[in-house]
């Protein structure tokens, strides 16, 4: 369980987080949702200490993590995985490299062990046989996956994924929603995943933070979140056609419901 | 100016903070040392050829007293390139190379958020990225000062003899008048002092790029300019202190 209080952060006197709080629960997999430029990476950065918040704390699994001493943030961070919004592969290394990575450094495995795992993650997210590629010569969506395959190796207690199906066909993009469920629900950890595809809040949203121009407006499940009563998180759902069309059906079976 | 150097300091002592096993550290290390020194020989080499032979051409064609032995030639051509030419030379070329090579490595790692990705990890990403080039620069330098001497000595000879300034005998008795093996040592520690300096600020500007592309480029020469003037104030100092 990871919970945050009261984060703020400005650049330059532009606030960007002006007063956060939550809970992020264990074995769920917890949206951030929010238009770009919300700040939704600045927060997931704020949260693994990437970002140092102007003000506020953070707590993994009941120890304090934003000031502490940094011998522990490194053993907190050593039990985490993160995907970032550009990939930030090593472009020094090849894919398989860059996914036995997280293992050379963070693990005693053998090197036959190693490469069972590499290869277990890449045939997870689809990119079996590109164990010899450098990262220049992969699409934006094989990026995208190769930075999946590297976070989840080590087996990470927190995992934070900043967009991880953007760029990503649909099929591809429904794959990879639900193997970060599965994971999340099948190891009990920690997942937080920044998002802005509709797609995903109702395929994996356990439990949705809506965040606009700095604040957390409205916290939910992707069950109630076509009932929501926010305007602005409303706007941002219906701005997809399917959304609206699934509202529409939902209302009608109230209707029928109720005579 | 004094705030920068204040955390140039701050980024030298957070380079053996909570260190990485050295077990890495020496591996790194030595990939390192193979990068630098497998790319700059050439240049090196070229350079340091080139310079002795020049010395020797421009010190032939300025002793005119046909009083003063024609062997002299050799000796003040050594005394220019293992004292000045080959240390501080080399490290000026290895400046432009090694030094723009190792802040745009950095400086793009910055940027595309690699460095990050590293800390997430929690490792400590100026231990482990950088504390491997400087050592590795330390390393290098020194046998590359040693290599541009022997060249620069070199291409001495074959100017002075292929242009008939003087013969083999007369250049190779000037190279053994008076030899001084306390010069080639403080040439190497020129050398040592350098490559840390190259290598630490060029190091300090790639790490603490931020922005895009052009900051990339931007910081690739400053970490050369930086670079160079450090190297010659420090030529400088040396001079007076150590000789
Ligand atoms: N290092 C920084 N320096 C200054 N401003 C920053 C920095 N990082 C982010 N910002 C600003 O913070 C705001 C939020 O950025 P952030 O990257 O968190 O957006 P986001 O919600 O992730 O958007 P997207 O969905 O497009 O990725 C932006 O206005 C951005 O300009
Ligand atoms: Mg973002």
């Amino acid at each position: 369980m990871i919970e945050i209080h009261n984060i703020h952060k400005s650049f330059n006197g532009k606030v960007v987080l002006d007063g956060i709080s939550g809970v992020f629960q264990t074995g769920k997999t917890n949206l951030l949702l929010g238009a770009s430029g919300t700040g939704k990476s600045v927060l997931l950065k704020c949260i693994v200490g990437l970002i140092k918040p102007d003000l506020g704390s953070v707590t993994f699994d009941g120890t304090y993590f934003t000031n502490n001493k940094l011998d522990i943030r490194q053993e907190i961070r050593r039990k985490i995985g993160m995907l970032f919004q550009g990939s930030a592969l090593f472009d020094s290394m090849n894919v398989e490299e860059n996914v036995e990575f997280p293992l050379m450094m963070l693990t005693d495995m053998s090197r036959q062990e190693r490469m069972d795992r590499v290869n277990f993650c890449l045939q997870r997210v689809g990119l079996e046989g590109t164990n010899k590629k450098m990262p220049a010569e992969l699409s934006g969506g094989m990026k995208k996956r190769v930075g999946i395959a590297r976070a989840i190796a080590p087996n990470c207690t927190y995992l934070f994924c900043d967009e991880p199906n953007s760029g990503l066909d649909p099929l591809t993009a429904l794959k990879i929603d639900r193997l970060i469920k599965e994971i999340t629900e099948e190891y009990n950890i920690t997942t937080i995943v920044v998002t802005h595809d509709m797609n995903s809040v109702i395929e994996i949203g356990d439990n949705i933070m809506f965040l606009y121009e700095g604040k957390k407006l409205w916290e939910g499940t992707s069950n109630n979140i076509l009932d929501s009563d926010v305007p602005e998180l409303n706007e941002f759902i219906f701005a997809n056609r399917l959304m609206r069309d699934a509202k529409k059906v939902e209302e009608e079976e109230e209707r029928q419901k109720t005579p | 100016m004094l705030q920068n150097f204040g955390k140039y300091l701050l980024f030298l002592k957070s380079l053996v903070t909570r260190g990485e096993p050295l077990k890495i550290i020496f591996k790194r290390t030595i990939d390192e040392a193979i990068l630098i020194g497998i790319n700059s020989i050439f240049i090196v080499a070229l350079v340091s050829t080139f310079i002795g032979a020049v010395s020797t051409v421009q010190v032939s064609y300025n002793m005119v007293n046909a009083l003063i032995p024609r062997s002299t030639i050799g000796f003040i051509v050594r005394e220019m390139v293992i004292l000045e030419l080959a240390p501080t030379i080399t490290s000026i070329v290895l400046a432009g190379k090694v030094g723009s090579s190792i802040a745009g490595g950095l400086g793009t790692m910055k940027i595309t958020e690699q460095v990050d990705a590293l800390e997430v990890m929690g490792i400590n990403s100026t231990s482990y990225l950088v504390l491997p080039k400087i050592l590795a620069a330390l390393l290098v330098f020194p046998m590359l000062v040693i290599i541009a001497m022997f060249l620069g000595l070199m291409g001495g000879y074959i100017a002075g003899t292929v242009t008939g300034q003087l013969t083999a005998q007369e250049y190779i008795s000037g190279l053994r008048i008076d030899f001084i093996p306390y010069n080639v040592v403080f040439a190497l520690i020129k050398s040592f002092i350098f490559a840390f300096l190259i290598s630490s600020i060029s190091s300090y500007k790639g790490y603490y790029t931020s922005g895009g592309a052009l900051e990339v480029g931007a910081a690739g020469t400053a970490a050369v300019t930086h670079s160079v003037i450090a190297v010659l104030i420090a030529d400088f100092v040396s001079a007076q202190m150590l000789l």
